[in-house]
């Protein structure tokens, strides 16, 4: 009997119970609004390109935050909550560089360009290597004993650190950044307006900026990069070794450590790449702004399928569209609650996400 | 984990700085005590500052006495904010008032900045029949019947007296001045967008309401999430409904300077104007060059365009804090002053007593002029002032009647 029992419950279908749920649930309480809300779209196409090109440009800075998580998760399946602090100590150290070169909307491109590349590599390495020393201090001790649970505790902790940290950088008063951190240490810092924001689609009615163009292209570079790496390279072949079986790794000669820290070295240089970015590009930087960001991405990278490097930029596409469509059609108060209400609605049809595949989760 | 240490430290710190208050008390036969519970970590600190300035400027020049020298006042400066937050935060606020309701020194409570803060406090003073008086507070529902939620502003006093006055004029008068204002500036359509706090969805609700009387185009209203990393696709939005003007009720701390920046850059040429919640620098900075031109508007008149008694009360602040006072501080002088005047009143070590002279204050000669508490706690003053950022930093520009 005792035995019975359990396959008497598995036998009835709750996914496919919750699948139909969903589905009566949309029928009866979305039709008509999505009725008239395609009428709205309708009506300014012009606006609805906007809205478009603006999901485009957000969803591509979301993917870039959500890349770091599914890198680490590929290899480690380590949910690494730090990340969005680390994007937010990221856009702080690039903050004080632009400070300390006195970088200013009036600086020629001729130097402003060359002085900006420096910034993001130094900005790369900087979060890359606290990132490594994260990994190598805190992860790394946690890894042999069994419990992922251990890891992403203490991931969340590592999260409180940075937080606090960048609460701190707010006070650096060092005559040398130009006090760029202004004169209040919690206060959200101002950018200032580096990138160029020239109409590209000037004429047609459509606003897209240079700066837009740039954000895409950063994303979509690294993206590609970050591809062809694992799927090209030893080291990358490595990596998904690693990710595969840990241990059949180490028995065919792969330092598994080294490996993972090569990982970590990545996500935090991307973490970096986007803190700086994302600065430049919505023009402020806050220490808590990494909770946020870190929420959407994650979300993102759980929507495309963590552990998916492409189906995190699919993730964040999706995310920033849907939150500028809403935004525009229903309104801004209830975009958080469109976002994670698709995401629920995804979760049940594909509980793996659009791209995941169920043979990389090994639990 | 880092929360609760940090906490801990805090808690640390705070009982250290309430050592050092008590011990500026020794000597005399009773003590009074004034608490005051403001936001002194955060980006408000500015603003906090030199209301604790000013209520310390009131209580040295009682020399911390009152009735002839009978009693001696004591001070303490409680903090509502957490690092963690950057703002005030709800759980502090709670548990000073709570401190404040349990000391039986505690005869009168100054605060809060925020106007969600003393929502949480205004009850739990009330069960402990402590007075509580605002130098800032703006949001009509906490003393105003009709003017906030049904319920309001009944569920605030649950035993059923008022213990609560404010020293400054309501966001009733605030947001009808700025759509007055706005509409006087040459507004004709608006888009209004709010923070959904209580102080920020109060004041944008009454511009709305008074933007459509005065006959203005109300394009939307929109609540913002004060946490989210950019409003780019809200700023497509407004720049397709083409208003005159954007008015945000709300604080600097819910990314108005991001909102700002986000709907100048998808080319927005019009006005922007923001309730005293935008008033201060903390909001130029974060806004940086977008800043330029923001209208704000404010309760009372800025410091230095004081008259009388309290242009003699600028001067003194001024020379002893070698600093210009906040548009606030003026009110943190006034708040101290009711209380001291009550205590002087009453002359005795009884809440109940010191309650009531503060409730009925009748024709008060403060500095800000002679004034009144109606039967809700109001000021009976309400004069409104508008500013404008020039130069990068918000200047006076006219009353706004």
């Amino acid at each position: 009997m005792a035995t019975m029992r359990p396959r008497a419950i598995r036998t009835v279908p709750w996914r496919l119970l919750g699948q139909i749920a969903v589905v009566i649930f949309c029928l009866l309480f979305l039709a008509i609004p999505f009725v008239e809300m395609v009428k709205a779209m309708i009506a300014d196409p012009q606006l609805l390109a906007r809205q478009l090109l603006i999901g485009v440009t957000n969803g591509a800075y979301i993917a870039l935050i959500a890349l770091g998580y599914t890198l680490v998760y590929g290899i480690v399946e380590l949910i690494n909550f730090a990340h969005g602090d680390l994007y937010m100590l990221g856009a702080f150290f690039s903050l004080s560089l632009i400070g300390t070169f006195s970088l200013t909307t009036d600086t020629p491109w001729s130097i402003r360009a060359p002085i900006l590349i420096v910034v993001l590599i130094a900005t790369m390495a900087f979060t890359a290597g606290v990132n490594m020393l994260v990994d190598r201090w805190a992860y790394r001790r946690l890894r042999g004993i069994g419990s992922r649970m251990a890891s992403l505790i203490s991931a969340i902790g590592i999260s409180f650190v940075f937080q606090n940290l960048g609460l701190l950088w707010g006070y650096l008063r060092f005559p040398f950044m130009h006090g760029v951190m202004g004169s209040n240490a919690v206060a959200p810092k101002s950018f200032p307006a580096l990138l160029p924001s020239v109409n590209l689609f000037a004429g047609t009615g459509v606003r897209f900026g240079a700066k837009d163009l740039i954000v895409v292209g950063v994303s979509v570079v690294l993206l590609i990069g970050l591809y062809l790496f694992v799927s090209k390279t030893r080291l990358g072949k490595a990596m998904r070794a690693t990710a595969q079986d840990r241990d059949a790794a180490a028995l065919m000669g792969i330092d598994v450590n080294r490996t993972i820290s090569l990982a970590f070295v990545l996500g935090g240089a991307l973490a970096g790449a986007s803190g700086m970015l994302v600065g430049l590009y919505n023009g402020t930087a806050v220490f808590d702004m990494g909770f946020t960001a870190g929420l959407r991405s994650f979300t993102a990278a759980v929507l495309g399928g963590i552990g998916n490097i492409v189906g995190a930029m699919l993730g964040g596409l999706l995310i920033g569209i849907i939150s500028a469509l809403s935004d525009q059609y229903i309104s801004t108060k209830w975009t958080n609650a469109v976002v994670f209400g698709i995401l629920v609605i995804i979760l049940v049809f594909r509980p793996t996400g659009l791209l995941g595949d169920d043979t990389v989760q090994k639990a | 984990m880092k929360r609760a240490s940090l906490l801990i430290v805090l808690v640390m710190l705070a009982s250290m700085m309430a050592a050092c208050g008590s011990l500026a008390a020794v000597g005399g036969g009773t003590t009074i005590k004034i608490v005051s519970s403001l936001p002194r970590t955060g980006s408000s600190k500015g603003q906090s500052d030199s209301i604790v300035n000013a209520i310390k400027q009131r209580l040295e020049e009682a020399q911390y006495k009152a009735c002839d020298g009978k009693i001696t006042l004591s001070y303490e400066d409680m903090d509502d904010a957490t690092a963690a937050a950057g703002k005030w935060d709800a759980a502090q606020e709670a548990s000073n008032a709570n401190k404040a309701a349990g000391d039986a020194d505690v005869m009168v409570y100054l605060g809060t900045f925020n106007s969600g803060a003393a929502k949480i406090s205004i009850p739990i003073l009330n069960q402990a029949g402590l007075v509580m008086i605002s130098p800032a507070n703006t949001y009509p529902g906490l003393t105003k019947p009709g003017k906030g939620e049904a319920d309001e502003p009944a569920k605030y006093y649950p035993n059923g007296t008022h213990n609560y006055a404010r020293v400054v004029p309501a966001d009733d008068l605030q947001g009808a001045a700025a759509a007055r204002w706005a509409q006087s500036l040459g507004a004709k359509s608006v888009y209004v967008l709010d923070d959904t706090e209580l102080y920020g969805k109060g004041v944008a609700d009454v511009f709305d309401a008074t933007a459509k009387e005065l006959g203005l185009d109300v394009k939307a209203h929109d609540g913002i999430d004060g946490k989210a990393s950019d409003y780019r696709a809200l700023a497509a939005k407004i720049v397709a409904a083409a208003p005159d003007m954007v008015y945000y009720g709300g604080i600097t701390q819910n990314n108005a300077g991001q909102l700002l920046k986000d709907i100048r850059a998808e080319g927005f040429t019009g006005k922007f104007m923001g309730p005293d919640g935008i008033y201060e620098s903390a909001f130029v900075e974060a806004a940086g060059a977008d800043a330029e031109g923001v209208y704000a508007t404010f309760g009372g008149v800025p410091a230095d365009k004081l008259e009388g008694a309290a242009a003699k009360w600028y001067a003194d602040y001024k020379a002893k804090y070698n600093a210009e006072p906040e548009v606030y501080a003026v009110y943190g002088y006034e708040a101290a002053n009711v209380a001291v005047n009550a205590i002087n009143t009453v002359c005795k070590k009884d809440r109940a007593a010191i309650l009531g002279a503060v409730m009925g204050t009748k024709d008060f000669k403060g500095i800000l002029g002679t004034w009144s508490f109606d039967a809700n706690g109001d000021t009976s003053l309400t004069a409104m002032s508008g500013a404008q950022v020039k130069g990068g930093k918000f200047e006076f520009v006219q009353p706004i009647k």
